[in-house]
């Protein structure tokens, strides 16, 4: 009897600690459904904010305007109807804001409840026009045409360069710029952290005496401890205002900083990972080397590294994983200019700062909202990939060595 | 014959633990010499020594005298790199570099200086010929060495070591990893190579310092009991600590 | 073949340039961190006294105290531990002593692996939805420790892991030879054994919660709060994140400069108190494990 209650309880903690164990894939798996469900929202809906309409003329050929369009009609790069393919015929915008331009107040009516037939009067009268309008006053009665919009799609989302996820009539969904500044950001700390990284874990596994090691391991875990808004403290109070003097620009919030500060961030990522793989070339080999008259730098160069490289290879793979990643240092000190960076003086954004700074402040279930989801959703997959890489390159059978 | 290695009252500390004490020996050119002893006897120090291999670890303490070719290797001006070229050497387990074949053969004189191409190759063939090597892997020179056997990688290592011309070679338990043919394969190879070298051999193995030595010397816990003539040690053993190792009462 | 001179002569050059310039990097890594630390407690020091970490901070965060936001920080460290630890264990637990070399177990060590290389700002934008949004927690304490616990989940579970492998199996088959269950070996042998290491890792994942950011954004994180929370389900302050306000969007930059340092050393004594005590646990257990 004794027995059997023994039996089922190491049953059920065994059970207890089976169900433990998949609490990680269980994470992963809702992560991806969560993320994916909202960031896939973007691309079922149009890119005018619900609610509203463009119209037009009822005789004006165009049925369809892009919001690449769009914004270029309501910023007056174009002017005319024959630029997006209607006729030759100058544009007019209507909206809401200027209406008194067009009426007066008591035309519209103490209510608004003239404006419908002040709005559908305008778009029969003149065939240039282009109206942003509720859906309200385009019901019963109306006269001109509504327009469609293309819903946004991920190429459009990946290929175009203008992040104004909150611009009006249409908002411009296009993350190119922020992809390309979080790989420009990244590109700059990894140039910075993988020579001093290496340099260090060579050092540190090669050359310096037990004493310095001892110094530096813990040194190097204490780097790695360090919050990274302290790290963005640091490069917005001396990184960004040094950058800014010594190169005389007008705001010290650069990639340079970003770079700089992610750098330092990404170090002890690779001088750990890296020293680890050093560590494990045998003995034997380093001494079969040395008995070859070999010095120790050779032995290191040709003999220690190769023989580790898949290790290193994986460290800095994950050292650039963590800059990418990086979120609110980079925030703090990059300046966040949602432009392709041309140089490493210019602001940037990164995908990371884009979420941060913006989630807060839109509207839960709106396209924005779901608009910075999908960069999440990017986010996700380079870093997943960049894992699968990294097991890929560690789990690559290193030389057999029998 | 003159000696081309003497040791004269040769002991050697690690930190306080005194490792060797007091070895003498002295080892004629062209012959091969096996050292016995239970583990940590000290015949893979005393190997060691003829290399400066000691050297790599931290707070090592040798007294006494080694001479190689006539010239104190433990002077002060000792070229490190000269004395290692002179002196080859083969570990207990083939350890090849993770290069190619070729690549593996040729390191030793490409690191010290050698890149003629030439030279190399007809180096590298020469060495791969001696150790008996050459006809098994001619066609793939340029294939990792890794993906030899266990018994080709300890050829691999010791046509290595033969490349950069050296006098004597040691070897630390050479065969000790691999397979009996294999095995028998490395013996008919130090064999032939006792021609052109001069040989010092470590092995645990009583069976293969009776085939492949001329001369074997005892050690136990740091000492050297014994030394001379395989045939003469092996069948008329003069310490009774000799006699009982080689007749399997301890070790 | 004899070496020449000039040959040694110049290879052993090189290997003194080419440890000279890893001497100099690294020295360039060393003086980074001790810039960083330095220039923080230089400018933090004269900040902090009692009042500044038990008072409410005042006059839109230029004066007063940093009282609420270390109060959030320890909720938030409590709450994911409370999470972490017990799942982590166990999970380390299961993989390294229930599973043998199968494909579950790759598949588990790959899951964690990629849950540990999730940025954090993509877990703040999981934590907002799951636990704020569609379990309508709302910026809540439980929101922010469980995306935090989360976060750190793959630490605590590899630490286990790798304490466990580190004990050698002959304990586990002295044990099973003296006719005792499988749990029984893992409790009275086995975790004692790693508990050290066990410990030192969960150690090291406090410090990692108490310094993120990014996670606590969008499900927790309030940007000015001077009360104390009641319930589980209250938003709080938080250290972090209050340096990130206050050095970047508060009412007045300039004037909460001197808070901001003072937060920055307070977030920076707690890491380096955390690695501190790891450390010396790692001492003080390897020492008394080699006594026994």
């Amino acid at each position: 009897m004794i027995k059997f209650f023994k039996s089922t309880f190491e049953k059920i903690i065994e059970g207890t600690l089976f169900l433990s164990s998949t609490i990680t894939t269980l994470a992963i798996v809702l992560i991806i459904v969560f993320l994916f469900r909202e960031g896939i929202g973007t691309f079922n809906q149009s890119p005018i904010e619900e609610g509203f309409s463009l119209v037009v003329n009822k005789n004006n050929p165009i049925n369809e305007l892009s919001a690449q369009q769009i914004k270029n009609i309501f910023d007056q790069n174009i002017t005319n109807w024959k630029t997006v393919g209607g006729n030759k015929d100058s544009i007019i915008l209507f909206n809401l804001d200027n209406i008194s331009n067009f009426y007066s107040d008591s035309a519209i009516g103490e209510n608004f409840e003239f404006l419908p037939q002040c709005i559908s009067d305008y778009t029969e009268k003149h065939s240039g026009v282009v109206a942003f309008v509720s859906t309200r006053y385009t019901g019963k009665g109306f006269t001109g045409k509504i327009l469609t919009t293309p819903k946004v799609t991920i190429t459009q989302f990946i290929s175009q360069k203008e992040w104004f996820p909150t611009a009006q009539p249409a908002a411009q969904l296009g993350v190119l710029a922020l992809i390309l500044g979080t790989l420009w950001v990244s590109f700059g700390a990894i140039v910075i952290a993988l020579p001093l990284g290496l340099a260090t874990s060579i050092y540190m596994a090669e050359v310096a005496n037990p004493k310095v090691r001892n110094f530096l391991k813990p040194l190097v875990e204490l780097l790695a401890g360090i919050p990274s808004v302290v790290y963005g403290f640091f490069g917005l109070v001396i990184i960004v205002p040094g950058i800014q003097k010594l190169f005389d620009l007008p705001v010290g919030e650069t990639a340079l900083a970003g770079s700089i500060v992610l750098g330092i961030m990404a170090l002890p990522t690779i001088i750990t990972i890296s020293e680890d793989a050093l560590r494990t070339t045998p003995k034997a080999m380093k001494e079969a080397s040395l008995a070859l008259g070999a010095n120790k730098w050779q032995t290191t160069a040709r003999v220690v590294i190769p023989y580790s490289s898949s290790g290193i290879t994986a460290a800095a793979i994950l050292g650039i994983g963590r800059a990418i990643g990086e979120t609110m240092a980079v925030l703090m000190v990059t300046g966040n200019a949602a432009v392709i960076p041309h140089s490493f003086l210019e602001p940037v954004r990164t995908i990371p700062a884009t979420i941060a700074a913006e989630l807060g402040e839109a509207p839960q279930g709106g396209l924005h909202y779901k608009a910075l989801f999908a960069l999440g959703c990017i986010l996700f997959i380079i870093t997943m990939a960049i894992n699968l890489i990294v097991g890929y390159v560690s789990s690559k059978k290193k030389y057999n060595t029998r | 014959m003159e000696h081309i290695i003497t040791t004269e009252l040769v002991s050697l500390f690690y930190s306080e633990f005194q490792a060797l004490k007091d070895i003498s020996i002295d080892f004629l050119p062209n012959t091969v010499t096996a050292l016995i002893g239970p583990s940590g006897c000290g015949k893979s120090t005393y190997l060691r020594l003829f290399n400066r291999m000691n050297d790599l670890i931290d707070n090592v303490k040798i007294t006494g005298k080694v001479t190689i070719e006539g010239e104190d290797i433990y002077k002060k001006d000792t070229n490190i790199v000269e004395l290692r070229r002179k002196v080859g050497m083969v570990f207990q387990k083939p350890n090849p570099f993770p290069k190619s074949i070729f690549e593996n053969v040729a390191y030793g004189l490409r690191v010290n200086g050698v890149n003629d191409m030439s030279v190399l190759k007809e180096k590298v063939e020469f060495s791969l010929k001696q150790s008996a090597l050459w006809d098994e892997v001619k066609d793939k020179l340029k294939k990792s060495a890794f993906e030899l056997s266990g018994g080709q990688q300890q050829r691999l290592c010791i046509a290595r070591a033969l490349a950069i011309e050296p006098s004597i070679i040691l070897m630390d338990e050479p065969a000790s990893a691999l397979d009996p043919i294999s095995t028998a394969k490395i013996e008919e190879l130090i064999y032939e190579l006792k021609n052109n070298y001069t040989i010092v051999i470590v092995t645990h193995n009583l069976q293969q310092a009776g085939r492949v030595s001329d001369y074997t010397a005892f050690f136990y816990i740091g000492e050297l009991i014994e030394k001379g003539e395989t045939k003469e040690l092996f069948i008329n053993p003069k310490n009774i600590k000799t006699q009982n190792y080689i007749t399997g009462r301890f070790g | 073949m004899i070496i020449s001179k000039k040959v040694i002569r110049n290879k052993n050059l090189k290997e003194k340039i080419a440890f000279n310039i890893f001497r100099v990097f690294s020295a360039i890594v060393v003086l980074s961190l001790v810039a960083i630390l330095s220039f923080i407690i230089y400018n933090g020091i004269s900040v902090i006294n009692w009042t500044f970490l038990t008072a409410m901070p005042e006059d839109g965060m230029t004066k007063g105290g940093i009282f609420p936001a270390i109060v959030g920080t320890l909720c938030l460290v409590a709450g994911s531990m409370i999470f972490a630890i017990p799942i982590g264990v166990f999970s380390g637990i299961y993989i390294n002593e229930y599973t043998k070399d199968s494909f579950y177990k790759r598949f588990i060590k790959l899951m964690t692996n990629n849950l540990a290389g999730i940025p954090s700002i993509v877990f703040g934008l999981f934590g907002m939805s799951l636990f704020v949004n569609t379990l309508r927690f709302g910026d809540s304490i439980i929101a922010g420790s469980l995306t935090l616990g989360l976060m750190v989940l793959p630490v605590v579970i590899r630490t286990t892991e790798e304490a466990l492998k580190s004990v050698d199996n002959s304990f586990r088959h002295g044990s099973l030879a003296l006719g005792a269950t499988k749990l029984q070996t893992i409790r009275k042998v086995v975790l004692p054994m790693a508990f050290p290491n066990i410990i030192t890792g969960i150690i090291l994942s406090v410090g990692r919660v108490s310094g993120e950011t990014a996670p606590i954004l969008f499900t927790v994180a309030a940007y000015f709060l001077p009360k104390l929370p009641s319930s589980i389900f209250d938003q709080v302050m938080a250290l972090p994140y209050h340096l990130y306000v206050i050095s970047t969007s508060g009412t007045n930059i300039e004037e909460s400069r001197p808070i901001a340092y003072g937060t920055a050393l307070v977030l920076i004594g707690f890491v380096l108190i955390v690695n501190l005590a790891a450390n010396a646990l790692r001492k003080y257990f390897g020492k008394k494990v080699k006594m026994n």
